[in-house]
């Protein structure tokens, strides 16, 4: 058999991201990643508040009125979404490597349940921290 | 390294807008990906109306109406016009499909919203053009010819045929009917940003096929080649594959079954 004739252009790469359509699953598999990444910040507000803790009560007043105003709050606020959206992604994928939960339908649902899930969560965590306080 | 962007000689410009055809009350208008080895220009869209009182229902319908009506220039693949030979897999308003048992009505349904827009049509996604739609599949080919699939066994063989049991033969249901179209393996972002190395979808899928065939002996060697943390571990149940496959079967559940069989080998 003659061998293959390899073009002698460069070949172009087809679309990709450019046209693909978004699909629930590869959305929430984004947003797994992006959340992931942003706990690396999370935890550094976790430790500037230990740190800060440790370090004695100008410093924690400090931190404590940085975390109180309205733009620490919502920054905590963003971060208690992030970190249960990256949990109940983290679930989602714990179910799926058991081999459960792919199929269309429940694929779907688990995939729309970590938005839906994560901010209901969030809610209700801001909402018990208000009433209780 | 994922590059998210298309390099310089692969982004797409406007192309020609082809002229209606005379007389057509129902008009469809497509929007085709073009591109030719030969003018050395970047690839560009073409547009297209089709009328659909002449033309089939069915999307390849509509591109060999345009190849013999139109514009006898554009090239595809396309064989069986009843979706088990695989050919004309391609990207259709956004998504995989086989353009052979793709409606035309039904891609833009999926395009909600746009019933009356334009049908756009690209190659397989993250793949070398060739020409047109059709797409350089040489890597998948070989990435499935990697996983040798083929009956592998120890003991010497019956005079007869390999016998299973009727259960055990079940277990290839959702398995063997893949024609290897490719519109999963191309659809896995995982795939686009490692394709090199990550055997995707459809080779992992092949590659299940023959693990869990009843009567294939090397399963242990099977199960050592796939251990690595590209070849297999690149798949992070993005799940496009399952959602893009048009003969509707599950590549993702065929992986977790293998990383499943990783783990209890190990235990």
């Amino acid at each position: 058999m003659a061998p293959t004739v390899r073009p002698t252009v460069a070949q172009p790469l087809s679309p990709h991201l450019q046209i693909y359509r978004w699909t629930w699953t590869m959305a929430m598999s984004v947003f797994h990643r992006i959340t992931g990444t942003a706990l690396y910040a999370g935890i550094a507000l976790v430790a500037i508040w230990l740190v800060a803790l440790a370090s004695g009560p100008a410093a924690y007043d400090w931190v404590a009125w940085f975390f109180g105003s309205i733009v620490g709050r919502l920054v905590l606020f963003v971060y208690t979404w992030i970190l249960m959206h990256h949990m109940l992604g983290g679930l989602r994928h714990f179910i799926w490597d058991f081999g459960h939960g792919l199929d269309r339908e429940r694929r779907l649902w688990l995939s729309r349940g970590t938005l839906i899930g994560s901010t209901l969560l969030t809610i209700l965590i801001w909402a018990l921290a208000l009433v209780l306080r | 390294m994922a590059q998210f962007t298309l390099p310089k000689n692969s982004q797409v410009t406007e192309g020609k807008t082809w002229p209606r055809p005379q007389g057509a009350n129902n008009l469809q208008e497509f929007r085709i990906y073009r591109w030719n080895p030969d003018d050395g220009a970047n690839p560009r869209v073409d547009t297209y109306q089709v009328d659909r009182d002449d033309c089939g229902p069915m999307v390849l319908d509509a591109l060999l109406w345009i190849k013999a009506k139109v514009d006898s220039t554009l090239v595809f693949r396309r064989s069986c016009r009843e979706g088990i030979c695989g050919s004309c897999a391609m990207n259709i308003e956004g998504q995989n499909a086989l353009a052979c048992t793709m409606g035309i009505d039904e891609c833009q349904e999926h395009a909600k919203g746009k019933k009356t827009g334009a049908v756009r049509i690209y190659p397989l996604p993250h793949m070398p053009v060739i020409k047109d739609l059709v797409p350089d599949l040489t890597n998948f080919f070989a990435q499935h010819a990697s996983i040798e699939p083929w009956l592998q066994t120890e003991t010497p063989a019956p005079e007869g045929e390999w016998k299973q049991t009727p259960e055990d033969r079940a277990r290839l249901d959702g398995l063997y009917e893949c024609i290897l179209c490719a519109c999963c393996t191309t659809s896995c972002p995982s795939y686009w940003w490692n394709g090199d190395r990550f055997l995707g979808p459809a080779a992992l899928l092949q590659a299940y096929r023959w693990l869990i065939d009843s009567r294939d002996e090397n399963t242990g060697e099977r199960l050592d080649a796939l251990h690595d943390p590209f070849r297999l571990y690149r798949c992070h149940t993005i799940m496009n594959c399952a959602n893009t496959c048009p003969k509707n079967l599950n590549p993702a559940k065929a992986i977790a079954e293998i990383k499943k069989m990783m783990i209890s080998r190990e235990i």
